[in-house]
């Protein structure tokens, strides 16, 4: 289908590239900054609006100046929501473009895709949406919540209300999978029986949930107050919440609460039916911050659209654009292992009113919030943490990583030392 | 006698759920609207009546409290102090159905839509009705217009789940004795699930005045939901109580029953457990039938996408990849026309955007199946892997463009309001959208049927199928019958694509998840044979409901896993599936 002549073209072009790079560096020239994010395919929906939002970042901060008296350089690459695909991405990010610090990914199937090609070859990565936690990488800057900073303060909110039986129910991949044995574990740690905790999984995309919400009913109606705490992904929540409204699961009898649903996802749905479900999030649109309201007007104009929502993962990427740019200019290079160095410690404001700080295992401290949805498609903060929560990479609710720590400050600069054998490297290194 | 009762409690209601009505207007604009005498009189009267029914109920709670109007706007107040902290709010909640004044009615249904608000210069408490930046402002209590505030300088008084559930037990308190039937029901089902024993005097009271022999069942039940809790009760009171709750059969009656079960008085605990036993055994018979429903409800979403494959493959023997992108154009086809309607600005037209599209789907995709039978199929007959191959491509191109026309995401095909919700008959749980893609589904069936048996295409259709070369030789031309087959199935598959366009995703993926399960039923129900794939799409939703539960905890991937393997092996023991055609024509 292609022509021979092209690809030949930019290898060549590539390798010239590749052995002027770190000339480039040097030079007085735009630093570039890589976006490494689905334009299309599944994840398309909601990786294109932090592909936006870091444009929209970028021309602010080269219309204050640029960093270090240079202006920024956008390289937007689109590795269509294929996770092999990210990897090589990365690699001609790096190599070809010459980029100094990328913004990445959605699933963490793509994030431990480009895993090991960003530790290769010594990259800055940003990684903005919650995840399930369970690694640390000396490469990587998560911004996004670790479960500590979403799943288990929803519990304790929920245990709050007074819920006692729980069902977890998400879509069958590592983040759900690895978030409910978290959960599960906090659980029986807290004294909640095996027999009240349900367990469901279900495939991407799955459209029959009559049986699966009948039996949550059937599992909520014993008398006890029952929960639904969702991690289920992407399209299959639209069927899921028509089918709750249909069989007139009423938030006050029987609340679902969403580590994956803001509200990007409820812009396709009729909210009217769900007010009182609940949401986990480190953010809120309906946040009522100046720094969040100068930062929805800027969204507004930058897309041309009133009716633009924002959330969580783009605070994410608001707060580690802001770090970087700190950090750089606190190093006075963008060399990798300068920035690395300095961003922890670095604290920037974040939207809701405080301030976010980079810790030594390269996750950020952040306020919880719990919102109920309103019939609007916005969120109402109903309970937040009175602090900030420092994201915890390795659980303390998994026998195979409650030993575990990172922290990368030399000289320990390790990202699973395990304190109990003093051992970099001990239980449970590899990712599950 | 009865309606004097009632009066005073003339509330909002007329919907049959207790709080998101956002606001009681009927009392309250006829109390406004009333010249002053009239009113003096009315509010007379009300308090008499009032007195009366407080004389009546005699509970401790409400005889102390004097229900006049400054009580409760001191409590309304006291919202204002209470602003986001839900315990205390839901306290103010609890002291207005206490209060037992029916002006908390209003006041109660305003906080659960959210639309009770302070002014922020006087604290002045009031109902705001959205109306651009400003809010239109309304006593919370009479209703009486108190002029208007921009949005910025008032306050809206937050709920949670946990406040909403105290304006529920609270309104089911306050709203036995309406007029409505259907609000006096839910009540009744309210004060059930609370069984608050502060409710019982009021709730012996309406089940006196109650004439409903329906609404009477549910006070009755709610009713013994209270009295067998009560110890101080004689044991024969709360036996018949127990009857009373082992005859409503459900998921709650049976958790009261089973807290009754280590009680010490052994008559009731007997009872008791007659009633548990009774109660679990109906609940098999009706959980049996419920899966069946779902079985059913899914096996039509089956028949609806396989039965233009039926045509297309089934009669004609095309292997057509592109079949479930004939499925997302139907599906596409309802976007569109509800988006030409709310682009036309005459939003009462969407209640009938299904009707509309159904015809349309059906007509574009057939023309688009056609079209591809013209310029494709037929110069592949004979050759069953490149038709396969050119109609999976023609399936990626048909994605692709649908992609490149209406974006990669998901859009937004909303349910006309007769297709939401559900209705039950007993203990089963009927949505209406099952409902009718059921209906819609045997309508579609049955058309078939009568197309292929008693028109003229139809006879030729099979003709065709049966012998080619002699149905050419009796005149019949063959092509155009093969393209108006092959237009037919597209058809078909269009308008399953309309039904499904209300129970799943509208994407570009969305014939995807319907190609191999339509494949399935096809080939197991018989290649060739319409009452195969009727007989098929059924049993597999069947047995694919029945398999769910049993499996893992409800894992609905494996219950499809182990209905494939059943299919591969049954294939195996009969080649040509359940209906297999017999005759000199299919064996060559």
């Amino acid at each position: 289908m292609f022509q021979f002549r092209k690809p030949v073209l930019g290898l060549a072009a590539a390798a010239v590239l590749a052995t002027a790079a770190p000339a480039f560096a040097q030079d007085e020239g735009p630093i570039k900054v890589g976006i490494l994010h689905s334009l299309s395919g599944t994840m398309a929906i909601s990786e294109t609006t932090l592909s936006d939002v870091m444009l929209m970042l970028i021309e602010q901060q080269n219309a204050a100046g640029g960093v270090l008296g240079r202006q920024l350089e956008p390289v937007v690459v689109d590795p269509a929501s294929d996770w092999p695909l990210f990897a090589e991405k990365l690699r001609e990010l790096v190599e070809v473009d010459g980029v100094d610090v990328i913004f990445c990914c959605w699933t963490s199937v793509s994030r431990k895709s480009i895993l090991p090609v960003a530790e290769e070859l010594n990259t800055v990565v940003f990684y903005p949406v919650q995840y399930e936690g369970e690694e640390s990488s000396r490469n990587i800057f998560y911004t996004g919540a670790a479960p500590n900073q979403q799943a288990i303060p929803a519990v304790d909110y929920l245990m709050e209300q007074g819920v006692e039986r729980w069902v977890l129910a998400g879509t069958d991949y590592v983040y759900p999978r690895t978030t409910n044995r978290i959960l599960e574990a906090y659980l029986l740690a807290n004294g909640v029986a095996p027999e009240d905790i349900m367990i469901n999984y279900t495939p991407f995309g799955h459209s029959d949930w009559q049986t699966i919400v009948s039996d949550i009913v059937a599992f909520g109606s014993q008398g006890k107050f029952t929960a639904v705490v969702s991690t289920i992904n992407g399209d299959a929540n639209v069927p899921f919440y028509r089918e709750l409204a249909n069989q007139g699961v009423d938030a006050a009898d029987i609340p679902v609460i969403a580590f994956s649903v803001g509200e990007e996802e409820l812009a396709g749905l009729d909210t009217s039916n769900l007010v009182g479900h609940l949401a986990a999030w480190n953010y809120f649109q309906s946040i009522d911050s100046p720094a969040n309201e100068e930062f929805i007007a800027a969204w507004h104009a930058f897309t041309g659209d009133a009716n633009e929502v924002t959330n969580d993962p783009m605070e994410a990427h608001y707060i580690g654009f802001h770090m970087w740019v700190a950090a750089v200019e606190k190093a006075g290079t963008t060399d990798a292992d300068a920035v690395i160095d300095a961003l922890i410690g670095i604290s920037v404001p974040n939207l809701t009113g405080g301030f976010s700080a980079m810790m030594p295992n390269h996750h950020i401290t952040k306020p919880v919030f719990i919102g109920e949805i309103q019939a609007d498609g916005q969120f109402e903060v109903v309970w937040q943490t009175t602090g900030l929560v420092v994201g915890d990479e390795w659980s303390d609710y998994l026998p195979d990583s409650m030993n575990l720590i990172a922290d990368w400050r030399a000289p320990l600069s390790c990202g699973n030392f395990n304190v109990a054998t003093g051992v970099c490297g001990g239980a449970g290194a590899a990712t599950p | 006698m009865e309606g004097a009762v009632r009066r005073p409690f003339l509330v909002s209601g007329r919907r049959p759920d207790p709080w998101p009505e956002p606001f009681g207007i009927m009392t309250n604009v006829r109390l406004s609207a009333l010249r002053p005498a009239r009113a003096v009189q009315l509010a007379l009267a009300l308090v008499a009546a009032l007195c009366l029914s407080l004389l009546a109920l005699a509970s401790p709670a409400l005889a102390q409290d004097e229900p006049d109007d400054a009580v409760l706007r001191a409590l309304v107040q006291e919202f204002v102090a209470a602003e986001g902290n839900y315990r205390d709010t839901s306290a103010i909640v609890d002291r207005i159905a206490a209060l037992g004044h029916p002006g908390g009615v209003p006041v109660l249904n305003t906080l659960g839509a959210g639309d009770l608000f302070f002014r922020n210069s006087d604290d002045l408490v009031f109902a705001g009705t959205e109306r651009g930046n400003t809010l239109v402002m309304a006593d919370p209590i009479t209703g009486e217009a108190l002029g208007e505030v921009a949005e910025r300088e008032a306050t809206a008084i937050r709920v949670n789940n946990a406040v909403r559930r105290s304006i529920r037990t609270a309104l089911g308190s306050l709203t036995l004795l309406s007029d409505d039937r259907a609000t006096r029901i839910a009540a009744a089902q309210t004060v059930f699930a609370s069984r608050d024993a502060n409710n019982l005097a009021l709730l012996e009271q309406a089940i006196e005045a109650e004439t409903d022999a329906g609404v009477l069942r549910v006070m009755e039940q709610a009713r013994a939901a209270i009295v067998v809790n009560n110890a101080d009760l004689a044991a024969e009171e709360r036996i018949a109580a127990v009857d009373v709750l082992a005859a409503r059969g459900d998921q709650a009656a049976l958790n009261y029953l089973r807290l009754l079960l280590t009680t010490d008085d052994a008559g009731l605990a007997a009872a008791a457990e007659r009633g548990v036993s009774r109660i679990e055994t109906a609940q098999i018979f009706w959980g049996v039938g419920q899966n069946l429903w779902f079985g059913i409800s899914l096996g039509s979403v089956l028949l609806l996408a396989a039965v233009g494959l039926a045509i297309t493959f089934g009669v004609m023997g095309v292997i057509n990849m592109a079949h479930g992108e004939m499925v997302m154009i139907g599906a596409y086809t309802v976007f569109v026309v509800q988006d030409v309607i709310r682009a036309s600005g005459n939003a009462a037209l969407l209640e009938w955007s299904l009707p509309i599209a159904i015809p349309l789907a059906f007509l574009v995709t057939a023309g688009i199946g056609m079209g591809i039978e013209r310029g494709v199929i037929r110069w592949l007959y004979g050759r069953p892997l490149e038709t396969l191959l050119a109609t999976f491509g023609i399936s990626l191109a048909l994605q692709q463009a649908a992609r490149s026309i209406f974006g990669s995401s998901n859009v937004l095909v909303g349910s006309p309001s007769w297709m939401s919700g559900s209705f039950s008959i007993g203990q089963l749980n009927f949505n209406y959208n099952r409902v009718y893609i059921l209906l819609f589904a045997i309508m579609v069936f049955v058309a078939l049927i009568l197309v292929l048996r008693r028109t003229a295409l139809g006879l030729q259709m099979r003709a065709v199928t049966q012998n080619r070369r002699m149905a050419s030789a009796m005149g019949i031309h063959t092509p155009r019958v093969d393209m108006f087959t092959f237009g037919l199935g597209s058809g078909i598959a269009g308008l399953a694509g309309v039904a499904l366009s209300q129970i799943d995703n509208v994407s570009a993926n969305l014939g995807q998840a319907y190609i191999v399960d339509s494949f399935m039923v096809v080939v197991l129900g018989g290649v060739g044979n319409l009452w195969g794939t009727f007989v098929g799409a059924f049993g597999l939703g069947v047995t694919n409901k029945f398999l769910e539960p049993y499996i893992g905890q409800g894992d609905a991937v494996i219950a499809k896993i182990i209905v494939l393997v059943a299919i591969i092996v049954f294939i195996q023991w009969r080649p040509r599936g359940l209906f297999a055609l017999k005759g000199r024509a299919i064996e060559s």
